[in-house]
Formats: structure tokens, C-alpha cells, sequence
């Protein structure tokens, strides 16, 4: 697990190992020291349970500024624009959650519209809120809502794959109309980049750390190290 | 394997999802919540096989409509009405040459959910069995599924956006079928299965049968 020693300094202090349990096979383990660009492993069955990034919390800040700015342009211009006969169309991404409901499918609309808009906005917000929240150097136990809803929005943002929807319902359409992409499309491109970029700078292990308990009531401390 | 390995369980400790601290239940209890951030943890999810197999169930049960009724229509000058449904869709792809799209499409689309269901429906099965020896093959294979599975929503979007975008009326317009519906509960559906089944459960009857196995 060894690196090139060349830019340690950079970095704060390796934190001390932590207990862990892998959320697959429930192995109790402890996880040692980890310097920058390390990952643990569980010792059973391999699983990561955690990576510590490569780079300082400043690359994941202006990672999260860029994906914020790139999520504004994405959402208020046009993904594409087609043209047949003489009539032109064009749709953002609120656009097709929009089209469902007005066809009458609602329930697939709040599954669009959540996937392809509230999961990844939300979860772009919830960051925006940890690091302004996480400049104290003890954080407010409020912030570990905020921290829980990233960890589930998440997974529920599907842009990636909205991505490659578009992309194929833009061929579908070159048959029968003249398509040009927007902006808006470019946009999503990014983003698509920047979100597993984010997921690698975000040192969450280190703000739990730091974070205020909720209820630390002498019935639930933490276990001893096995 | 080595048999030193403790599990949280056996120490009566859950581990959090969301901030992975792991804490004591107070004595003999299975559910509480996270000291830390406040979130429900559990030494195993209750119901937890019973709560899945009904969900996959469910999604089974969708998968059928999904596939035979038509995703999108597609009205065009002179009254022309055409129906797709999500291989006619493939088939299209294939047909106007782009057999790339199309095997992402195939992919996404048929493969994934259907293989989803597969997988659920084996690991389901597998861990009522009792008699596990291929924990590691089957932790792998959630895994991949909890991984692949948001791909399957694919044809959603690719309906959502055609709908949105092929508004020429009175040239062609696009509305989507009642396929949709039943193909977003599939992967819905599917996704909450994932969710729902416990992983580690697996791993219990791996240590419990132990000695068979070295």
C-alpha cells in the first residue's frame, strides 16, 4: 500500500485506523492509516470500504463548483433541436419528464423527472452545502442529514444513463429530422465526467470524522476494536 | 478461507450505510439507530428475503406487459399510426444501421432487466438453500447487479426524449404506450429488490456451515 513519498507534506496527517464492518459480508476489520490515493479492502471478500483521495479537498470543491455550473447550463438550455419541413422542436431536460405528463404517463414523468433532475440537482446542492458547512472545524449534526440524502441521491442520480438515452433517441430521429445538438447536451457530456471525478475527491470518512454525534447516549458507543 | 474472520453480528455491532461507523446494539436488540448521524441500522434487515422475492415478483410480473405492449407511437401525415414496442425498437436500430446502438439498446434494455431478474431470482433462492459454499461468487454477483442494474433504465429516457423532442405535428408526433409504465416498474422495482436484500445474509450460513466447506 505504499506511494511515492514525493508530496506527503501536502496532505494533513494520516487519520488514525477505524473499525469497519463491510456493508457486504459484515467482516469486522480494522482499517489502517491510509495515505493519499489508498484503498482498503475488505480482508474477506474483497469489497472496497474505502479509498482515500489522491488530491486535496480543494480539487473536489472546484470539481463540485464546476458540475454546479455545468448542472445550471445543462438545465436551462436546449439538449437539441430538430428540424423537419420547415418545423423545429427542441427539448431540455425538464423537457421530457414534461412530455410524459402532458401525454398522460405521470408516473413515468416523477421517475423521469427525478432521475434526470432532482436526484443529480439535489445531490449538487447537498455538497454545496457540506463545504460551506465543513469550513467550522466541528461540523453541526444537521450537516450529517445532508451528508446521509448525497449518499442516497447518489444513487438515484441517473444522468449517465439519460446521457446515452438521448444519444439514442437523437439517431431514432435522424431519420426523420434534422438534428442538432445544444448546449445543453455538451453540458450533460460534462457532468457525465465530473461525477465519478467528484465521488474519487470526496473524503467523506474525513467529515464524519469531524462531524458533531447525534445522540452520543452511553448505550450506543462505538465498539472496541476487534 | 480463514476462519478467524468476526462478524459484526456475532459481536451484536451493525455497521451504518450511511457513515459506516460501527456501534453497539443495545443487549439483544437488532434494530437502532446510528449514534453518529442518526441513520435506522440493523444487525440484518427484518424480512428481508420476503420483502425482495415479492418485490422481484412483482417485477417479474411487469417485465411481461413491458415487453409486449408498444413503448412509443408514432403518428404521421395522412393518419399513419406505428407502434413500437422495445425489440421493435432494436429491430429499428438494427435495420437503419446503426447495430452499435442497437446492441446498447439490446443490452440495456433486455438483457439488463431480464438478468437482473435472474440474478435476484438465484440469489433469492440460493440463500433460502441454506448450504452455501459460493458466498464470494455471490457477493460479487449483488454487487454487479446493485452496479449495472440503473442501466436498465435506459428505454425510459429514450422514450421520454423522443416523446419530448418529435413534436412536428401535423408533419410526425411521437406519444408514448402504456409499455412505458410497466417497463419503469421493472427497473423501479428491481432497484428497491437490490436495496432490500441484505447481503451479508449470505455470508451467515457461509459461517454457520464452515467446516463442510475446508
Amino acid at each position: 500500500m505504499s506511494r511515492k513519498p514525493t508530496r506527503q507534506r501536502h496532505y494533513r496527517p494520516a487519520p488514525p485506523a477505524t473499525l469497519a464492518a463491510c456493508p457486504l459480508c459484515d467482516c469486522l476489520q480494522n482499517i489502517p492509516p491510509l495515505l493519499p490515493g489508498d484503498e482498503a479492502r475488505c480482508a474477506r471478500c474483497r469489497h472496497v470500504l474505502h479509498a482515500r483521495p489522491r488530491h486535496r479537498a480543494e480539487v473536489w470543491e472546484a470539481l463540485v463548483l464546476t458540475a454546479i455550473i455545468l448542472w445550471i447550463l445543462a438545465n436551462t438550455t436546449p439538449l437539441m433541436v430538430i428540424a423537419a419541413g420547415g418545423l423545429t422542436s427542441s427539448t431540455t431536460i425538464g423537457g421530457g419528464a414534461l412530455a410524459m405528463w402532458r401525454e398522460g404517463e405521470q408516473v413515468t414523468a416523477v421517475v423521469v423527472a427525478f432521475c434526470a433532475f432532482a436526484a443529480p440537482g439535489g445531490f449538487l446542492l447537498s455538497l454545496l452545502i457540506v463545504m460551506w458547512g465543513a469550513r467550522r472545524q466541528t461540523l453541526s449534526p444537521h450537516l450529517s442529514e445532508v451528508l446521509r440524502w448525497a449518499h442516497y441521491l447518489r444513487v438515484w442520480s441517473l444522468h449517465e444513463v439519460m446521457m446515452v438515452g438521448i444519444l439514442v433517441a437523437l439517431i431514432k430521429i435522424a431519420d426523420v429530422a434534422q438534428v442538432e445538438v445544444g448546449i445543453g447536451l455538451l453540458s450533460v457530456a460534462g457532468l457525465v465526467l465530473l461525477f465519478p471525478l467528484i465521488g474519487l475527491n470526496f473524503d467523506d470518512a474525513e467529515l464524519w470524522r469531524r462531524i458533531e454525534w447525534v445522540s452520543p447516549t452511553p448505550g450506543t458507543a462505538e465498539a472496541p476494536p476487534a | 478461507m480463514n476462519p478467524s474472520f468476526v462478524t459484526a453480528k456475532a459481536r451484536g455491532c451493525a455497521a451504518c450505510r450511511a457513515c459506516s461507523l460501527v456501534s453497539h446494539l443495545p443487549d439483544g436488540q437488532e434494530d437502532g439507530f446510528c449514534p453518529r448521524c442518526g441513520e435506522p441500522i440493523c444487525i440484518r434487515r427484518r424480512h428481508s428475503r420476503q420483502t425482495a422475492a415479492a418485490l422481484v415478483a412483482s417485477a417479474a410480473i411487469c417485465y411481461v406487459p413491458a415487453n409486449l405492449l408498444p413503448v412509443m407511437r408514432t403518428y404521421s401525415l395522412g393518419g399513419g399510426v406505428e407502434e413500437d414496442t422495445i425489440i421493435g425498437g432494436v429491430m429499428l436500430l438494427y435495420g437503419s444501421g446503426s447495430w452499435f446502438l442497437a446492441l446498447v439498446v439490446l443490452v440495456a434494455s433486455i438483457m439488463i432487466p431480464l438478468g437482473k431478474l435472474v440474478a435476484l431470482g438465484y440469489l433469492l433462492w440460493h440463500s433460502s438453500l441454506h448450504r452455501n459454499a459460493s458466498a464470494h461468487e455471490e457477493s460479487r454477483l449483488y454487487h454487479v447487479v446493485e452496479v449495472i442494474g440503473r442501466w436498465s433504465m435506459l428505454d425510459v429516457f429514450v422514450a421520454s426524449y423522443t416523446v419530448a423532442l418529435v413534436q412536428l405535428r401535423p408533419l410526425i408526433s411521437i406519444v408514448p404506450g402504456p409499455g412505458i409504465l410497466f417497463f419503469a416498474a421493472v427497473v423501479i422495482l428491481t432497484m428497491l429488490a437490490v436495496e432490500y436484500l441484505d447481503p451479508r445474509l449470505n455470508w451467515d450460513v457461509t459461517a454457520k456451515g464452515y467446516e463442510h466447506h475446508v
